[in-house]
């Protein structure tokens, strides 16, 4: 058996597929059984009836579609999309400055604020949402400071609203941000600014046409790490937010968890993929093109 | 202003422009550093405060820390010592063992895509890419689903009763570590100078000795950070871990999480600053790794 096996992969074509198949084989079968065939199996129950005690009853049915068309989920699907959209700006607003200011240092000093940025990254999320519980609740360190300098007579509702929501979401993704922009900032050609400056365009012009324009794809690939993760959230708005923030992270939680119907929470888990999707292919497309061009 | 206006004005207002942005460049960078600091500052501090209620300071204190490792119950959160060590040597075990297997394979489907052009090969590309792009909680109910009709097939067919515990977890971390992986070990790859390998195999090593002694000891560190990517986002994982854990495995983001759900004691901040502590001396680590391997 060995010696045959042998003989046959004495060859160098077959040498050759040999080695591609044990470098590929392992992690292939391993995502088309535990990421690809689950999916499948999501787009299979999306169609059938709900079981009671959650599962699902072998029985076809395009009634979870036609779910969707209630104006409760158009709601949900809305405040998502928004408060992405929302904590993706701030995030540009905040991020594209610091990244500029970064990579605008000497070289020896802008790793240590690169550094500087990334690591409470590298805290544990919840630890960084939960964190925000201990500012922004009632009894939290905003009211307290606010209510000792007599400026309220009531603490102030911050937590459980879309306000706190935001700023967890923008906490959390921040460095998303950040990082992209630092790395097409960082090979801006800094002699333009003297460039712009000799032609007679102000720090404000030059900005505008210049080092933007030049720095967009960082800005893209930013926003579409912060949107993507921010739209299918879970734990922030489980967290920080109340009944009235609930995003489609929670809803589909909820579907799976507590309403037990898995069917529905299977299309609204479909719907989620779908809306990451759209931005990507769009980016990848492009993309594409700028390159064909 | 148009351009009638005279060059002193435009002069002027040039400068204005200059200032502002100076000083706006340095108040966002300070200010978004703070925006990054305070959260994690207040909560270290806070794990001191001596008030459980609210956040005025009343003194200094370790009772939380205490009551992390006494086991003391207080107000509804059973906050036992056994329960917090078995969450954290679950995760370290999830962790540890499921970096081993993803680095492994992602490291192997590394070299396949990097060294081979092949069939499908743009397929294999999309199939790594989109567990990174895809939302947790969406694979996350997914593997729940899956584990959901598997267990029920191998209980009707085999009459084996399987339940959700630490290896399904474990395989929800590998499917997602394999990605990681794989990005960041191509990265290394990528890097390399193929004539150093070429060279090898001239000098009369064959495929599986160049592999050995020359392929693997130059994307070592590539390995290494891959790996080290691994483990932290295994730790940090909550959103799979939730849907992929059944009773008695436990991790711990997701025995925090039920703290945080039960209700806001200060043993929240006293665990928080210690998970802060831990990922700091990974950070650490992991920077001493690459300054030494480069």
């Amino acid at each position: 058996m060995f010696n045959a096996l042998k003989t046959h992969f004495a060859t160098a074509t077959n040498r050759r597929r040999f080695n591609l198949a044990v470098l590929a084989v392992p992690a292939t079968v391993w995502l088309l059984f535990f990421f690809v065939l689950p999916l499948v199996i999501v787009l299979l129950y999306s169609v059938l009836e709900r079981g009671i005690y959650g599962g699902v009853e072998w029985q076809f049915t395009l009634e979870n579609y036609q779910r969707l068309l209630n104006p409760i989920y158009w709601g949900i699907f809305g405040r998502s999309l928004w408060l992405a959209f929302m904590t993706t700006l701030a995030c540009l607003l905040l991020g594209y400055p610091l990244a500029f200011f970064i990579a605008s240092r000497p070289p020896q000093w802008r790793n240590t604020l690169l550094l500087l940025v990334i690591i409470p990254f590298w805290t544990n999320f919840l630890v960084r949402i939960y964190a925000w519980i201990v500012i922004l609740r009632q009894e939290g360190v905003i009211n307290v400071l606010l209510q000792s300098f007599n400026l309220i007579d009531q603490p102030l509702d911050l937590l459980f609203n879309s306000f706190a929501v935001t700023v967890g979401l923008i906490y959390g993704y921040l460095p998303f941000m950040i990082l992209p922009l630092y790395a097409t900032l960082e090979r801006f050609d800094f002699s333009l600014l003297d460039a712009a400056q000799d032609l007679g365009a102000n720090d404000l012009k030059t900005l505008i046409r210049v080092v933007i324009p030049l720095t967009l794809r960082g800005v893209v690939a930013g926003s579409l790490l912060v949107f993507i993760p921010a739209v299918g959230e879970f734990i922030t708005p489980d967290i920080l937010g109340g009944a009235k923030t609930v995003m489609m992270g929670n809803l589909v939680q909820s579907q799976f968890l507590s309403a037990r119907n898995w069917p529905f929470g299977s299309v609204l888990s479909i719907v989620m993929i779908v809306i990451v999707l759209i931005p990507i292919v769009i980016y990848f497309r492009v993309a594409e093109e700028k390159l064909n061009a | 202003m148009n351009s009638a206006a005279s060059p002193d004005f435009k002069h002027t207002v040039d400068l204005a422009i200059r200032h502002v942005g100076r000083f706006g460049l340095w108040a966002i960078t300070l200010g978004g550093l703070a925006f990054l600091y305070l959260p994690i500052a207040i909560l270290v501090v806070y794990s001191f405060n001596a008030s459980r209620m609210n956040a005025v300071w009343r003194g200094f204190t370790l009772d939380w820390y205490r009551s992390l490792f006494a086991g003391v119950t207080e107000s509804g959160v059973d906050v036992t010592n056994a329960q917090i060590w078995d969450a954290l040597w679950n995760s370290l075990w999830v962790g540890g063992i499921s970096t081993v297997v993803a680095t492994i394979l992602g490291t192997l489907v590394a070299l396949a895509l990097e060294r081979f052009r092949f069939k499908g090969r743009n397929a294999l590309e999309a199939l790594l890419f989109l567990p990174i792009i895809i939302p947790d909680i969406t694979m996350g109910i997914s593997l729940l689903v899956l584990f959901s009709l598997l267990f029920q097939l191998l209980q009707t067919v085999l009459g084996v009763r399987l339940v959700l515990d630490l290896n399904t977890v474990m395989i929800g971390h590998i499917t997602f570590n394999i990605s990681y992986v794989a990005v960041t070990v191509r990265s290394r790859i990528a890097e390399l100078d193929p004539a150093l390998e070429e060279a090898a195999m001239d000098l009369g090593a064959d495929e599986l000795r160049t592999f050995w002694r020359v392929t693997l000891p130059l994307i070592f560190p590539g390995i290494l950070s891959g790996a080290l990517l691994a483990f932290t986002l295994s730790l940090d994982d909550f959103v799979i871990t939730f849907f992929t854990a059944g009773v008695g495995s436990t991790t711990l983001p997701v025995f925090v999480y039920g703290m945080i759900k039960l209700a806001v004691t200060p043993a929240i901040n006293a665990i928080s600053t210690l998970m802060l502590l831990a990922s700091l001396l990974i950070v650490l680590l992991s920077l001493a790794l690459q300054r030494r391997s480069t």
